[in-house]
Parts: structure tokens; sequence; C-alpha cells
């Protein structure tokens, strides 16, 4: 009990002397479809973010993208392949497209990874039923961080 | 998979795609012929309406690696036979406070069925859209006096084989002029919908994206002209509302239910897209 006191109130301390609070995903800024702030202050972690392309419950990038240096099976093609992406767009650009790309390609069918509506009928994960009101994203802030961290990686 | 069986399926890929055959994301080049005796359309230049959005319309038959296409064209391999058999017994059994089966009104199933699965969804008397499914339900409950049955139960999908199967290699007839029209329109909204958290539309995968994969999955056109069908995945018989609910689900969204008259009207359009296509009777896919 008293140590859970003392790490909350070690918690509650960080928290408040942190330079950098998240960015919601109701505040992300996009400029042309590109997003030059970090959404968490933090470089993310490109090996983080390598298993989060490949996760069916989290990224599960390559369901639709080929990245050939990634050992996950079954990569589809529904989007272009990310071999190179690094090569082809910055890192603004890539955190813009895997936070919403639909600013950046309004046509797209790719879903928007760090955004919470508006959305039609949207449902609690894959469950078939309503959504809870505060609805999360699909990945979280640090977790685009590492896909961003990850696909700067891509380089032909 | 270890590297070494993909480096084979890559290679194997690359031999079809450059050397002797289709892409491998393409339909197959292959005829469905069931029990070598009944020719199944399975490809045919679109209807008018799909104009500036389909040229050709494909069976997901085609789409379907050739173990599984197989299965399909032998009545005896064919696991929907279990459901039609018991469908056929249903029909003819007495139930419920009448006295009566089907076939006391019906006759043959192979006469009073014939053709009736390729007109549905269908605009009843009373002007209502309804599915093959509520027909059913409406004789039982209405003329036979007994109890309707639940819409993926395996008496009703039983049923449902037993009926679709009087219209095996009979070519997709729905109405959709008419009174059928309003509903029609409604369908077709919803079938360009970005349902859900993945904001997907049935056309984002089935129209835009046919032939691709999505991770381990050939998309195929979601033509519903083979149901209702055997998925080996489920191992049981799927009914096109089901699918509409499992596809609906997948997107991150809040689904409709089966027999709704959101899906009603889903059916009929999505049906309305294989106009041009035959009736599987009872498809076989993965």
């Amino acid at each position: 009990m008293k140590s859970h006191v003392v790490l909350a109130a070690l918690a509650a301390t960080l928290a408040a002397t942190s330079a950098f609070a998240e960015v919601a995903p109701t505040e992300v800024t996009f400029e042309e479809g590109a997003v030059a702030q970090s959404l968490t202050g933090t470089a993310g972690n490109a090996e983080e973010g390598s298993k989060i392309v490949a996760n069916r419950a989290l990224g599960n990038c390559v369901a639709c993208h080929v990245i050939s240096a990634n050992s996950a099976d079954f990569q589809g093609n529904i989007g272009p392949t990310l071999d190179g992406a690094a090569d082809r767009w910055s890192e603004a650009q890539l955190r813009g497209i895997v936070v919403d790309a639909k600013h950046t390609f309004p046509d797209s069918v790719m879903p928007g990874m760090f955004k919470t509506g508006p959305y039609i009928r949207p449902g609690d994960a894959y469950t078939g039923k309503a959504a809870p009101a505060d609805l999360p994203p699909i990945l979280t802030a640090a977790q685009v961080e590492d896909v961003v961290a990850y696909l700067l990686t891509l380089k032909e | 998979m270890t590297l070494r069986t993909r480096a084979t399926m890559f290679a194997a890929a690359a031999a079809l795609a450059c050397g002797f055959g289709p892409a491998m994301a393409d339909p197959a080049e292959a005829e469905l012929v069931v029990n070598e005796d009944i020719t199944i359309t399975t490809k045919a230049p679109a209807a008018a309406h799909l104009e500036g959005h389909l040229d050709t319309v494909y069976s997901g038959w085609l789409f379907r690696e050739a173990e599984t296409r197989k299965m399909q064209m032998d009545d005896f391999d064919n696991p929907m036979f279990v459901y039609a058999e018991r469908g056929q017994e249903a029909w003819d059994t007495v139930e419920g406070t009448e006295g009566k089966s089907c076939a006391n009104c019906h006759g043959d199933i192979a006469e009073g069925m014939k053709g009736v699965r390729a007109t549905m969804p269908k605009v009843n008397a009373a002007g209502n859209l309804w599915s093959m499914e509520d027909f059913i339900n409406d004789c039982r409950t209405n003329r036979m006096g007994a109890e309707a049955w639940k819409w993926n139960s395996d008496n009703m999908k039983s049923m449902t084989t037993a009926v679709s199967l009087q219209s095996r290699g009979m070519p997709v007839a729905v109405a959709i002029d008419g009174p059928a029209a309003e509903f029609w329109e409604r369908g077709k909204e919803m079938y360009y919908t970005r349902y859900g958290q993945l904001e997907l539309s049935c056309a984002s995968c089935h129209e835009q994206n046919y032939g691709n994969y999505i991770r381990a999955d050939h998309l195929s056109q979601g033509q519903t002209n083979g149901f209702p069908l055997y998925r080996l995945k489920d191992a049981a018989a799927v009914s096109i509302h089901q699918r509409f609910v499992g596809c609906i689900r997948d997107t991150r969204a809040e689904t409709f239910a089966a027999g709704s008259q959101e899906f009603r009207e889903l059916e009929l359009y999505v049906a309305s897209r294989g106009l041009g296509l035959d009736i599987e009777g009872a498809g076989v896919r993965p």
C-alpha cells in the first residue's frame, strides 16, 4: 500500500516535470498530410516498430504492404511496398501517413492509426459490438513513433 | 514458414507470373462443371448498372485454390450435401398445427422451387423486401403452424441449401427496378459506406482490390451467387447475412443483425452485382 502511494507520487512528479505532454489524436496538426511534431517528444524505437507492423492486433501493416526486410509471413499487396519508404518520404510525411493517410491520399483505403473518429458505426475492436464512448486509437502515440522510426530504416 | 519454403513459393510465383500462367493475384482460368454435367457460369460481362465500376464479374470460386475449387465439382466431395439432404428430409416432413409439410403445397422440391433462389431477395406481395429465409419462415408460421427457424440455424441453412440447389446453373435473376428500386438504392449506398474504425466499405476490398491479398486472404469480388456455402475455416455452412456480419465486424464496426432490413437491402444490391453469373447452389470456400 505504502509503496503504491510513493510510486504514484513519483509518477505524478515525473509527469508534471516532463517537458513534453503526449499529443492527443484530436490535436494532431497536419501540413499537406505531413505531421512534423513528434507525438511523444521522444525518439521511437525501430525494433519495437518492426514488431508492431507485423502484429495482427496492432499495426498489422504487412496485411496490406510488403516489407521485404520484415520476417512476417503472408505480406499483402493492397498498398504499395514499403521497401525504400525512407528514400521516398520524410519523417514528417511518414508520421502523417501512419496517423491518418487520408490527409495525404484522400481516397486511400488505409485506416487512420492514430485517430478517434468521426467514424460510421464504430465498433469495439473486432467484437461487432458498439464502441465505448472513449474508443482509443488503433495505435498509441508511442507505437506510432516506433513505427515511424522503423519506417525510417527502410532504405534501398 | 521457413525461409526455404518462402523462397520456393516466391520462385513458383515468379515462374507463374513470367512464364506459363496468369499472375497469382488474378482469378483462375478455370471452368466450373459439377458432376461432369452441370456447367456453371463463373465469369461474365458486368451488368449495365456496374459501368465505371466493374467490367467483368467473377464468382468467388475462381479466387480459390485448385483443391478447394475441386470440392465443389463433385457432390460427393461437397460438404454442403449433408445440409442439402437434411433440407430435403425437412421438405417432406409434416410439422406444425396444420399438419402440413412443404411438399403438401409446393410439391416436389425440384419443381416447386426451380429458379426460386435466383430471384432472391425479392419484394413480397405486401411490398417488403424478403430474403429466402423470410419466405421460409412465413410458410412455417402462417401456413404450417410451425415455429420459425433462427436465421443462421442448421435447420434454416439446410432448407436454403436444398432450395438453392434447384437453381443450380441458372443465372442470377434479381429484380432491381419497380418496387425493388428503393431497396436497391439503399443497398448500393451501404455498399459504398466506409464503416467502422478501419473505415472500409464493401467496395474498398471487393471492388477496388479484388485479386489482391490482405495478409493470406485472396480478395474476391464478394459475389453471393455461391451462397449458402461451406466455409472450411468455420467447418460449417454460412449464410449470406452471416458473412455480411463477419465482414462488417472485421472493419471494427458495430455490425447489423442477420435478417435486418439493412442486410436484406445490401443482399439485393450485392446479388445484382452478380447478374450474369449462375447460381452455384452450394459453394465451397476456404
